[in-house]
Formats: C-alpha cells, sequence, structure tokens
C-alpha cells in the first residue's frame, strides 16, 4: 500500500482545518462571556446558553422542528417501505420511471418545491399550517427513506421468506414477522437520515412557515437577517451537537459513507 | 413471494407502489404544474393576481438586463464553486484513499460529516471568520504574508464562493471517494513497475480513472450551488441577489408570485437542462467506465 507524501500531508491538512474551522467557531463563539462576538479570551461561560431560554420563539421553533422531523420522517417510511419492496423484487413495466419520479425531489430546487408548495397549500387553505410542513417534508425526505430501505431489500436473502411461506406464514404475517425485521436496520438508518434532511432543511420550509410553525433553521435563519449576535451562535451550538449525535449514532450501527452514498452492502 | 418475483405479475407492485405514486401526483406534479401556470398569470400592486395567460413575466425577464445580470451571476457562482470544489475535493479524496484503515474513517466522517449539518450554521461560520475587514481569515492571510490588504468577503461574490464551496465540499469528495473505490490499485503498481514516476500516474493512470467520478461530483455541486438559498442570502446580504434569493423576494416581500414562478421556472427548466444533458454527455463519453 503506498503512502502520502509529505507534501500530501500538508495539502491534508490544510484541507480538514478549513473544513472544521467554520462549525469550530461558531462552537467556540458560543461560550465567550462577552456581550459581543468574540472568541472566548479570558475564561469560557454558559451564559448565551441560559440566554436561550429567555427566547420562547427558539425553543418552540426546535420543538416544531422535532415533531415535523419525527413524523414527516415516519409517514414518507410508511408510504416507502412498500414502493421499496416493488421497485426491488418485481421487473414490472414503468419501474424505471416511478423510481425517477421518487428521487425527482432530490433533483428539483427546494427553492422551487417551496414555491410550488407555498401556492398549493394556500389555495388549498391550508398556508402556514402545521399540516401543510408535514406534507411537504413528507415529499423531500422520501428519496431518503426510498433509498436506504431499497438497498436493505434488495440485499435480502429471499430464501428466508420462502421458508416462512413454506411453514404457513402469508401476507401480513409474512410482512411482520419475517421481511420487516430483515429490513429494519435500513429502514431505521433510512429513517434517522430522513429526520436530519427534515430537521435541516431551511430553503423549502422558509416559504411555508408562519409564525407558530417556524422551524428553528427558519427561525435562526429571520434572527441571523437581522443581527448575528452570541445567542444564535449558542442556537447553533446546540443543533450541531444534536446532529452530531445522530451522525456517530449512524456511523456506528450502519457506516456514514454508506448512508450518504445511498448504496447497498458496497465496502465493509 | 418469490416465486411471484420470477413470474410476470402485474398487480402486485403497482398496488404496493399506488399509495406512493398517489402522494407524488397529488403533492408534487400537481403543484409544480400550477407553479408553472403561475408564472403566466397576471399581478399588479392593487388587483394582487389575476388568473389570465400572459407572457408579462416572462417578456420582463427576457428583456429587463436586470434578469440577465442576476443569472450570469447565479451560474457564474456556481461555476466558480464547482471548479474550487474540483481542484481540492478530488486531490483530497485522492489523499484520504490512500491512508491507512482507521485514519481514513476518521477523515472520512469528518469530510463527510458537514454535509449533515445545518447549512445556517455552517454559513455562520463562515460570516464569523469573515466578519468585516478585521475577520480572522483576513488577520491570518495577512500575518502569513498571502495579501497585503483585507479582501471584502462579506456582501461579496468571492466569500459566497468560498462559504458554497465549504457547503459543497463533501459532495465532490464522496464522489470521487465512490470513483476510487472502483479503481483496481493493481494498475497502479503495474505502472510503477513498468517505470512510470508519481506525476505520471497520476496524470496517466489516475486521473482519466477518476474523471466521471469528478464530473458526475460537478454536476451535483453545480446544480445545489445554482439552486443554493441560505449561503447566498446571508453571506451576500440584501443587495446581492441570485436566482433563489430573488424569488424569494418576490414571494415574500414584493408579493409578485407570477415573477417569482417564472424566475423558479425557469431556474428549475436551465438546471434540468444543464443536468440532463451532461450526464448524457459524460456517460457518451465514458461509457466504458460504467459499464
Amino acid at each position: 500500500m503506498s503512502r502520502n507524501g509529505p507534501l500530501a500531508l500538508i495539502f491534508h491538512t490544510i484541507f480538514v482545518i478549513v473544513m472544521v474551522a467554520p462549525i469550530l467557531v461558531v462552537c467556540l463563539v458560543a461560550f465567550t462571556p462577552e456581550g459581543f462576538l468574540s472568541l472566548p479570551t479570558n475564561g469560557f461561560s454558559l451564559r448565551w446558553f441560559r440566554a436561550i431560554a429567555n427566547y420562547p420563539e427558539f425553543i418552540h421553533a426546535f420543538w416544531v422542528s422535532l415533531g415535523l422531523g419525527a413524523l414527516s420522517s415516519l409517514v414518507a417510511l410508511l408510504f416507502a417501505v412498500p414502493a421499496a419492496l416493488a421497485i426491488a423484487r418485481y421487473r414490472f413495466r414503468g419501474r424505471d420511471a416511478l423510481a425517477a419520479l421518487f428521487l425527482s425531489p432530490l433533483m428539483i430546487p427546494h427553492v422551487v418545491l417551496g414555491i410550488a408548495f407555498l401556492r398549493f397549500f394556500t389555495s388549498a387553505g391550508l398556508g402556514g399550517s402545521f399540516a401543510a410542513l408535514i406534507i411537504a417534508h413528507v415529499i423531500i425526505v422520501f428519496p431518503f427513506a426510498l433509498r436506504l430501505t431499497l438497498a436493505a431489500a434488495t440485499g435480502m436473502d429471499l430464501s428466508v421468506e420462502m421458508a416462512a411461506v413454506s411453514l404457513g406464514a402469508n401476507g401480513w404475517t409474512l410482512f411482520r414477522r419475517v421481511t420487516l425485521p430483515l429490513i429494519l436496520p435500513g429502514v431505521i438508518s433510512g429513517w434517522a437520515l430522513a429526520f436530519i434532511q427534515s430537521f435541516d432543511d431551511l430553503t423549502m420550509t422558509v416559504f411555508l412557515a408562519a409564525p407558530g410553525t417556524e422551524t428553528l433553521p427558519v427561525r435562526m435563519f429571520l434572527y441571523i437577517q437581522d443581527n448575528i449576535d452570541p445567542l444564535v451562535t449558542s442556537v447553533s451550538a446546540c443543533v450541531i451537537a444534536i446532529t452530531m449525535t445522530a451522525l456517530i449514532l449512524l456511523d456506528r450501527f450502519y457506516g456514514l459513507d454508506r448512508v450518504l452514498a445511498g448504496k447497498g452492502d458496497t465496502g465493509r | 413471494m418469490s416465486a411471484a418475483a420470477e413470474e410476470p405479475n402485474t398487480r402486485a407492485p403497482w398496488a404496493l407502489t399506488a399509495p406512493a405514486l398517489m402522494l407524488f401526483v397529488g403533492v408534487l406534479l400537481i403543484p409544480l404544474a400550477m407553479t408553472v401556470m403561475l408564472s403566466f398569470h397576471d399581478w399588479g400592486q392593487y388587483k394582487g393576481i389575476e388568473p389570465v395567460f400572459i407572457l408579462k413575466n416572462w417578456h420582463e425577464i427576457a428583456t429587463d438586463p436586470y434578469y440577465a445580470e442576476m443569472f450570469w451571476r447565479t451560474f457564474r457562482i456556481a461555476i466558480l464553486t464547482t471548479l474550487l470544489t474540483a481542484l481540492l475535493g478530488a486531490p483530497e479524496a485522492y489523499i484520504l484513499n490512500r491512508m491507512d484503515g482507521r485514519w481514513k474513517s476518521f477523515f472520512l466522517l469528518i469530510i463527510l460529516g458537514p454535509l449533515l449539518i445545518s447549512v445556517v450554521a455552517r454559513t455562520l461560520g463562515w460570516a464569523l471568520l469573515f466578519g468585516g475587514n478585521n475577520g480572522l481569515v483576513n488577520k491570518l492571510l495577512m500575518s502569513l504574508g498571502v495579501i497585503r490588504s483585507p479582501i471584502p468577503f462579506m456582501f461579496t461574490e468571492t466569500g459566497m464562493v468560498v462559504a458554497l464551496a465549504h457547503v459543497m465540499m463533501p459532495f465532490m469528495v464522496l464522489s470521487v471517494w465512490a470513483a476510487l473505490q472502483r479503481l483496481n490499485p493493481q494498475i497502479e503498481n503495474a505502472a510503477m513497475s513498468l517505470g512510470a514516476g508519481p506525476v505520471t500516474i497520476i496524470r496517466r493512470i489516475i486521473m482519466p480513472q477518476i474523471m466521471p467520478g469528478v464530473l458526475s461530483g460537478a454536476i451535483i455541486v453545480f446544480s445545489l450551488s445554482a439552486s443554493a438559498f441560505a449561503t447566498p442570502a446571508i453571506i451576500g446580504g440584501r443587495r446581492l441577489k441570485v436566482a433563489a434569493t430573488l424569488a424569494y423576494d418576490e414571494f415574500l416581500n414584493t408579493l409578485n408570485w407570477p415573477l417569482g414562478a417564472a424566475v423558479a421556472t425557469l431556474l428549475l427548466v436551465a438546471l434540468v437542462l444543464i443536468v440532463v444533458g451532461s450526464n448524457a454527455l459524460i456517460e457518451r463519453r465514458y461509457a466504458e467506465v460504467f459499464r
């Protein structure tokens, strides 16, 4: 196995520093004891984390984001699991077109989706409602839920199902007792990735959210538009911490490269 | 179940995909069609949206140089971002791939992880680093002697490109990484045994084989950068508009929805044409790699 030369390692070090710097600086500034934006040079302070408690908008937005992410990912899976099983197991006319349609939200700019949903839900009388946000998020997280479920369903050993059928299992029992447990790792990872995508979306949600249904990224964005102060860095630090935890769990249980590349059983 | 997989069963797959299909037709295709239709409607300050069929918005976009400039800026930023990610991301993916197992997965996590961290938080980080003329980036560059006077990053295209390249970098690294996994390391050894130096190996052996990965990464980065919203809005401020931030303004500030819909439709059509076109070109050019 060939090794990297010193030049390559210097390049690599600078690259990694640049990749980490903006995230690190947000987390550091969040601990400043000062009343303005600065790196904590004389001591760390949690005052800006405590200050979040005085802004109920951020707390409320956090719960909206959490509920929205959890619910929309779950609903997306209810639609995605049967679709993934069909696409993984059957060769039927229109299969490729269907798969392309289901993955299309990845291709369509989120700003276009935001506009389309704003127009659609306003004329349906649902403008600014939580229901509208759920439906819109189901569409944008669907490709992620589908891809990971599809990878699990494609890699599944069908002879286990055949054995179950030969022992008399059928229909719902077969799905609940045999198929679902076998594809569960893919389904759970699909849910987690879908959750993160929903939790982070700004571009589409900013069109749909109204006061009361603002998600955390939307609240943060609107806050930054007015002024940047240490408060928004401490909120960001919390968001980063939550995402990192989810990320490490995902990596442990499934492998981050597999999740992100959306590939089946490559590597490992 | 598996017996059904072999014999042509036309009902089961459709029954399984029907709910998702209805969902997508009902709340994706119909809203998109409504948006395209909206772009042909009329709008006035006092009368609001009038559901008639006119080409007013499209005519305005085609003739007013403001829109040409805005779209040109959007695509210029996207092209520069793509170039920057390719120039830095491809070598980094190659270096990563040559590392030992443990380090490899550690740095892969560090570099790909930001992909899932809120774009708002990452852009906020750049806003802090740029921060006016005495921001950290400028201080560092000046103390290293790279530049004499501070470069303005905030509210400039330079700043937007740097921050966007950071946001998009994981996509490029991932894409080149995937191409490197298909590469047979023995070919490199074979070239070495035949007397090729490291530069020749990279230029003649590695580059041609990872090019499809670089190009497909470039397509992803380009289309995401051209439609990016958060980074241009925060770094670019209110004056330096790109397509996504302009559409946002038309919808939520000016309330001229038909014009905003026309901008969005044009962005969507342009991106679909560019992406589909370049995908076809790449597949034709590198047909043997994908086989």
